[in-house]
């Protein structure tokens, strides 16, 4: 636990700097750049792009979970129990779906710029976040929906106080992972002209410069290891909350 | 008064519920007795339409229940489940305030009835009003269960089996409750338990189900007296042994130092002896002899305590 706090700080640390501070990283990755030539990213400041990469991410993902959630909600009600295996091949093949593909189909109709990835990622992010819900809604405790009913709670208060609320834990686990995958997905969006931090990896790509590939890369990763860790830490807390 | 019409409930081709009609006066206890499976949640479940009868019909003074949406049936109706099924995300307080807070019930009135059956319970009102379910033993999750569903006062009660997880201690104290509150409150409580002499000593009726048919059902005395079938002689059979216990227990061994009138009794003589000389001259004490000479005497409240011991 306590190594556990200390390593989160350090990480934390880190990428503030890698974000706020690129500069203090030129004697790292020096060695990584091609001879002469720029070290760290300049064409763009690390903040603005971790921001707007950030912000395309919690977009894509607040959308799908608000759309895979209503889904699994209404396959879960007796009278949709029929589309549930409908809804499952459809949330399916939106993860099927190479990611270069989406992009590529998408920016005929959206243009360039952000349209593409948002559509790309939530796609990508519907099915974990669909299928943890359904099943977090299907085996919640017998005894104590049926004590929900018993009681005389309504449909509509049983679904918002008791099924909901139990759902909660099983259900941020695929809101994690669908933002975790989203994270390193939207990389890629930087071919498409989205603003993220793809950016800065894809020209160290074109221009062989190793040390921006580093740059890139690292922040992205250390994004990615942190919320998933928040995360996990917010759904230890609200288990933990009901007794596991 | 309830009235059970002729109820049935099929689960495929099996009849858990089969044809069971009984009618129940308001203001009394009916305990449902049986076997694991013999149909005694799932009649308990028609009542409050948490199951729908395949055919018959329930009705609660005179309406049928299937005039009033469930929900709303449910609310005037309180229910012990079968296990307590606890809201886990939600205090004791909340889970007991549940029902007063869907009758809209004010803050104030909802905290103070919350204390009054947690301390009711023997569960200090401070120590537990704000814990979750899961920090609570089985014996508690159950009282809070049974808490849960006396909060709104309701004039009926359905309770499935709210005793089984508790010990024999508290469990006595907490059927002595029970009855306390009905007979107060007039309530009307209809209680599935598969232990006859809980039955036996907590209902006005008993209702013996087997294989899912109704096949007693009367005040106790007449079960004891009569069992319609070799099954209810069976079940009832369970409740002589403190009595057979008594048998092996002499009168010697609860001797104690003073007076009784009337005719004695050799402290040779078993307790059942004596509990019957007692209940049959009426007297609360009887002098013990030896060879003869007055020795001392024996009381019904030792008589009794002998045979709790060994509950
Ligand atoms: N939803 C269901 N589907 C199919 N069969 C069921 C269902 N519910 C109950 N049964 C069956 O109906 C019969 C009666 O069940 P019920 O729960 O009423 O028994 P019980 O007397 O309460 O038993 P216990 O003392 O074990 O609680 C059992 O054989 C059970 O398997
Ligand atoms: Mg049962």
């Amino acid at each position: 636990m306590k190594t556990g706090r200390i390593l989160r700080s350090v990480l934390i640390a880190l990428l503030l700097a890698l974000v706020l501070r690129p500069d203090w990283f030129v004697p790292i990755f020096a060695p990584f750049a091609p001879d002469g030539g720029p070290v760290i990213y300049q064409r763009a400041s690390m903040l603005s792009l971790s921001l707007s990469h950030l912000g395309i991410v919690t977009l894509a993902s607040a959308a799908a979970t608000i759309v895979a959630v209503a889904l699994a909600i209404l396959v879960t009600r007796p009278a949709g129990a029929a589309f549930r295996p409908l809804s499952r091949t459809i949330t399916n093949m939106g993860q099927t779906f190479p990611p270069v593909a989406v992009l590529a189909l998408a920016v005929p109709a959206l243009g360039f710029g952000a349209g593409p990835t948002l559509v790309a990622l939530f796609l990508y992010g519907l099915l974990p976040i669909f299928e943890n819900a359904v099943t977090a809604l299907t085996s919640l405790p017998r005894a104590t929906t049926q004590a929900a009913r018993g009681i005389g709670l309504s449909r509509l208060q049983r679904l918002l106080r008791v099924e909901l609320p139990l759902a909660l834990p099983v259900t941020l686990t695929g809101i994690r992972l669908s933002i975790v995958i989203g994270l390193g997905t939207a990389t890629i969006g930087s071919t498409v002209a989205a603003r993220t931090l793809g950016e800065v990896i894809i020209a160290g790509l074109l221009t062989n410069n190793t040390a921006y590939v580093l740059q890139g890369g690292l922040i992205v990763g250390l994004f990615a290891v942190l919320i998933y860790d928040a995360l996990v830490q917010l759904e230890l807390y609200l288990t933990g909350r009901m007794g596991g | 008064m309830i009235e059970i019409d002729s109820i049935t409930k099929t689960y495929g081709t099996m009849n858990a519920v089969d044809a069971v009609s009984m009618r129940v006066e308001t203001g009394s206890i009916t305990a449902i007795v049986g076997t694991s499976g013999s149909g005694k949640t799932t009649l308990l479940r028609m009542i409050n339409r948490l199951e729908e009868p395949t055919s018959g019909e329930v009705r609660i003074n005179g309406t049928s229940t299937s005039s009033v949406k469930p929900h709303l049936l449910r609310r005037r109706i309180g229910y012990a489940i079968q296990g307590h099924g606890l809201f886990p995300h939600h205090t004791v307080a909340r889970n007991i305030g549940a029902v007063p807070e869907l009758l809209k019930w004010s803050r104030d009135k909802i905290n103070e009835r919350v204390d009054e059956l947690l301390a009711l319970f023997s569960m200090d009102p401070a120590e537990f009003r704000d814990r979750f379910p899961a920090e609570l033993s089985g014996g508690q999750q159950q009282r809070v269960g049974v808490a849960r569903a006396l909060a709104s006062r309701p004039d009926l009660l359905l309770m499935d089996e709210p005793f089984g997880a508790l010990d024999p201690i508290i469990r006595t104290r907490a059927q002595k409750d029970l009855a306390h509150i009905q007979r107060k409150l007039g309530s009307t409580i209809m209680l599935v338990t598969h232990d006859m002499e809980e039955a036996i000593s907590l209902g006005d009726h008993v209702a013996v189900m087997d294989g899912g048919k109704l096949v007693q059902y009367a005040p106790p005395a007449e079960i004891i007296a009569r069992p319609a079938t070799d099954f209810v002689a069976n079940m009832v059979g369970d409740v002589e042994r403190p009595l057979r216990l008594l048998s092996l227990i002499s009168v010697s061994e609860i001797i104690e130092a003073g007076e009784a009138d009337g005719e004695g009794l050799p402290e040779t003589a078993s307790l059942r002896d004596a509990l019957s000389a007692c209940l049959w001259s009426g007297r609360d004490a009887l002098p013990a002899t030896r060879e003869g000479a007055v020795v001392g005497r024996v009381t019904l409240k030792a008589i009794r305590a002998r045979a709790g011991a060994h509950l």
